[in-house]
C-alpha cells in the first residue's frame, strides 16, 4: 500500500508535460473558437489578423469582451442553410447508426460464438480495416460504384440492368461509405460485451424451455445493451461531424454540417460564422458525449 | 439439448463470412486494379506495373508522400513520448489536482469531429502568427494521436501486476528505477503498438492536415483527396496499394508486439 503512495509522486510529475501540451493545443484553441464565434466579422478579419494582442494586457481583454456579440449565433438560427445542415447531419447519423447496428450485431454475435482460438483471429480481421486508411477505403468504393465501374459491369453482364445505373453522388452511396467506414467501431464494443456474456445463462434459458430465438430476445439482447449503446454512440458522434465521406460520395444538393462549416471557412472565409457553427456542433454533441462517458465508466466499474 | 442455444449456427457463420467479405472485397479489388495495364480504370488490360512507374516519376506526389511520412514519423514519436507519460500519470498518479480535466482533454479528441479540432488549431496558429507547414501539421497530429497512445498504454498498465513494482521497491529500488527496470520493459509492446497506431492515424488524416498546413506543403492524403474529387485516376490505385502495403507491414509488427504484450492469452486490441 505504501509503495503505491511512493509511486504516485513521480507519476504525477510525469504527467506535467502532456498536461501542458493538451492545455496549449487542445484547451486554448477552444478558447479562440469561442472568442471568434462571439466577435463580429469586421473585427476578426479573415484570414490572418491576430485576434488577441497579448502585449496590451488587461485593458485590451476588457475591450475585447465589450465587443463580444451573439450576432453569429443569431445568424445560425435565422439562416435556413444551417438549420437544414444540422437536421441533415442528425438524420444521416441516426440512419447510419441504425444500419450499422443491424449489420454489426450479427457479425459481432457470430464472432462471440467462434471457438476461443478463432475469436482472436476474427477480431484482428475486423481491426485491420480500421488501421487501413479510410480515405483509401472510400476511394476503393468509388472504383466500384462509378459509371463504368465493376458494379455496373457485373449488373449488365448478368442482364439485371440494361444501362449503367448512377450510384455515385447519391445518398445510398454515402450511406454505404459511412457504414463501411464505421463498421469496425460498431462491431468491437458489441463483441466486447457479447463475448463476456456467461453462456450458462443461455443454457439455463434453454433448460427452462426457451427456444434459441426466445433466449436471444429475453437474455442475450438485454444483456448486450451496454455494448449496443457504446457502439451506437461511438458511431453516431463522429458521423454527425463527418465531412470527407459525404463530400466524395453524396450528391451536392444538401450538405451536412461538417461540409457547411468547411465551406464557410475556406470558400466564404467567414471565420466568425464558421466558429459559431463549430460551437453549435459541439453543443449538439455534448449530450451523446456525456452519455458515452457515463457508459464507459459503468463498464469500467463492472469489470473491476 | 442444452448446446442448442450456445452453438455456432449456420446463421452466425454466414453473417460473419458476409461481414468480412464486405470489409475486404473493395480493398482487394483496388489492389488488383492497381496492376491493370489499361488507362480506363475498370477495363482489364492485362497485368502491368505502369501506374507504379507513373507514381515514381510524379514529383509532386513523391514530395507529398515524403512530407506525410516525415510528419507521421515525427508526430508518432512525440505522441508516444507524451502519451506514455500521460498514461503513467493517469494509471499510477492516483489523485491529483486537475486530473478530471486532464483525462477529459485526453479522451475527447478520440470522439470529437475532426473539423472542430482542425478549425480550433488553425485559429491558434493564426493567433500565434506561426508559419503553417510541416511543424503545424506535426503538432496537430501529435495532439490527436497522443490520446490514442494514452489509451493503449494505460490499458496495458491497468492489467499489469503491481506487486512486481512493489517487490522491486522492497528490494531497494526507488520508484523511478522500479519503473524503468520493471514496468517499462513490460509495457514496451503496448508502446510499440501505440507508436504504430499514431503513425497510421497521421498517415491517414485529411481533415486536420488541410486546416493546419500551409500553401505548397500538402500531405499525401490531401493530394489523393483533391485528385479523387476530380475523378478516378489509375495512378491513385497504385499509390493506395503502396500505402496499404506499408500499413500491412505495420499491422504485422504491431500484432506481434501486442501478442507479446498479452501474457495471459487475453487479446489486446489496438483500440
Amino acid at each position: 500500500m505504501s509503495a503505491r503512495r511512493i509511486f504516485a509522486r513521480p507519476a504525477r510529475l510525469a504527467a506535467i508535460a502532456p498536461y501542458l501540451w493538451m492545455v496549449l493545443f487542445f484547451l486554448v484553441p477552444f478558447g479562440f473558437v469561442l472568442k471568434i464565434s462571439l466577435s463580429q466579422t469586421a473585427i476578426a478579419q479573415p484570414p490572418y489578423t491576430p485576434v488577441f494582442d497579448f502585449t496590451e494586457g488587461r485593458a485590451a481583454l476588457a475591450a475585447a469582451f465589450a465587443q463580444l456579440s451573439f450576432d453569429n449565433f443569431r445568424l445560425l438560427l435565422q439562416d435556413n442553410l444551417y438549420i437544414l445542415s444540422y437536421l441533415r447531419s442528425l438524420v444521416v447519423a441516426v440512419t447510419s447508426t441504425l444500419i450499422l447496428l443491424l449489420i454489426g450485431y450479427p457479425i459481432a454475435y457470430g464472432m462471440a460464438r467462434l471457438p476461443q482460438r478463432l475469436q482472436g483471429v476474427a477480431m484482428m480481421l475486423v481491426i485491420v480495416p480500421f488501421w487501413t486508411s479510410f480515405l483509401i477505403r472510400i476511394y476503393a468504393w468509388i472504383n466500384i460504384l462509378q459509371h463504368d465501374g465493376l458494379l455496373n459491369q457485373i449488373l449488365r453482364a448478368l442482364h439485371i440492368v440494361s444501362a449503367p445505373v448512377v450510384w455515385l453522388s447519391t445518398d445510398s452511396a454515402m450511406y454505404l461509405g459511412i457504414v463501411y467506414s464505421y463498421l469496425p467501431f460498431m462491431i468491437l464494443p458489441l463483441y466486447a460485451t457479447l463475448s463476456k456474456m456467461d453462456a450458462s445463462l443461455l443454457e439455463a434459458a434453454g433448460d427452462l424451455g426457451a427456444s434459441p430465438l426466445q433466449a436471444f430476445w429475453l437474455v442475450t439482447f438485454p444483456l448486450s445493451l451496454p455494448g449496443v449503446g457504446a457502439g451506437a454512440l461511438l458511431c453516431f458522434i463522429p458521423i454527425v461531424g463527418e465531412f470527407v465521406i459525404p463530400d466524395l460520395l453524396a450528391g451536392s444538393n444538401s450538405l451536412m454540417i461538417g461540409q457547411t462549416l468547411w465551406l464557410e471557412f475556406f470558400t466564404n472565409k467567414d471565420w466568425p460564422v464558421a466558429s459559431a457553427a463549430a460551437v453549435a456542433l459541439l453543443l449538439l454533441l455534448v449530450p451523446p458525449l456525456v452519455l458515452y462517458d457515463r457508459l464507459q465508466r459503468r463498464q469500467l466499474e463492472s469489470n473491476r | 439439448m442444452t448446446g442448442n442455444v450456445t452453438r455456432l449456427t449456420r446463421f452466425n457463420m454466414t453473417s460473419l463470412a458476409l461481414g468480412l467479405a464486405f470489409l475486404y472485397l473493395p480493398i482487394v479489388i483496388l489492389v488488383i486494379y492497381s496492376f491493370n495495364a489499361s488507362r480506363l480504370v475498370t477495363v482489364w488490360g492485362g497485368w502491368s506495373l505502369r501506374w507504379y512507374h507513373e507514381f515514381f516519376s510524379d514529383r509532386a506526389m513523391l514530395e507529398a508522400a515524403w512530407m506525410s511520412l516525415s510528419v507521421a514519423a515525427v508526430s508518432a514519436t512525440l505522441a508516444t513520448l507524451l502519451g506514455t507519460l500521460a498514461a503513467v500519470g493517469l494509471a499510477r498518479g492516483e489523485r491529483f489536482r486537475g486530473r478530471a480535466l486532464f483525462s477529459g482533454m485526453l479522451y475527447s479528441p478520440l470522439v470529437m469531429p475532426e473539423v472542430i479540432s482542425g478549425l480550433s488549431l488553425l485559429l491558434l496558429f493564426v493567433a500565434l502568427n506561426a508559419e503553417r507547414g510541416f511543424w503545424t501539421v506535426t503538432i496537430a497530429h501529435t495532439t490527436l494521436t497522443m490520446c490514442f497512445v494514452t489509451v493503449v498504454v494505460q490499458s496495458r498498465l491497468a492489467t499489469l501486476d503491481r506487486s512486481l513494482e512493489e517487490a522491486a521497491m522492497d528490494l531497494g529500488c526507488d520508484p523511478v528505477r522500479a519503473f524503468l527496470l520493471v514496468t517499462l520493459p513490460l509495457i514496451v509492446p503496448a508502446i510499440i503498438a501505440g507508436w504504430m497506431l499514431a503513425f497510421t492515424l497521421s498517415l491517414d488524416d485529411v481533415v486536420i492536415a488541410s486546416f493546419t498546413t500551409g500553401p505548397g506543403s500538402a500531405t499525401l492524403p490531401i493530394r489523393i483527396y483533391s485528385e479523387v474529387r476530380l475523378g478516378v485516376k489509375p495512378e491513385i490505385n497504385a499509390i493506395c496499394t503502396l500505402v496499404i502495403a506499408l500499413i500491412a507491414v505495420i499491422i504485422v509488427v504491431a500484432s506481434f508486439a501486442s501478442k507479446l504484450s498479452s501474457s495471459q492469452g487475453e487479446s489486446a486490441a489496438p483500440l
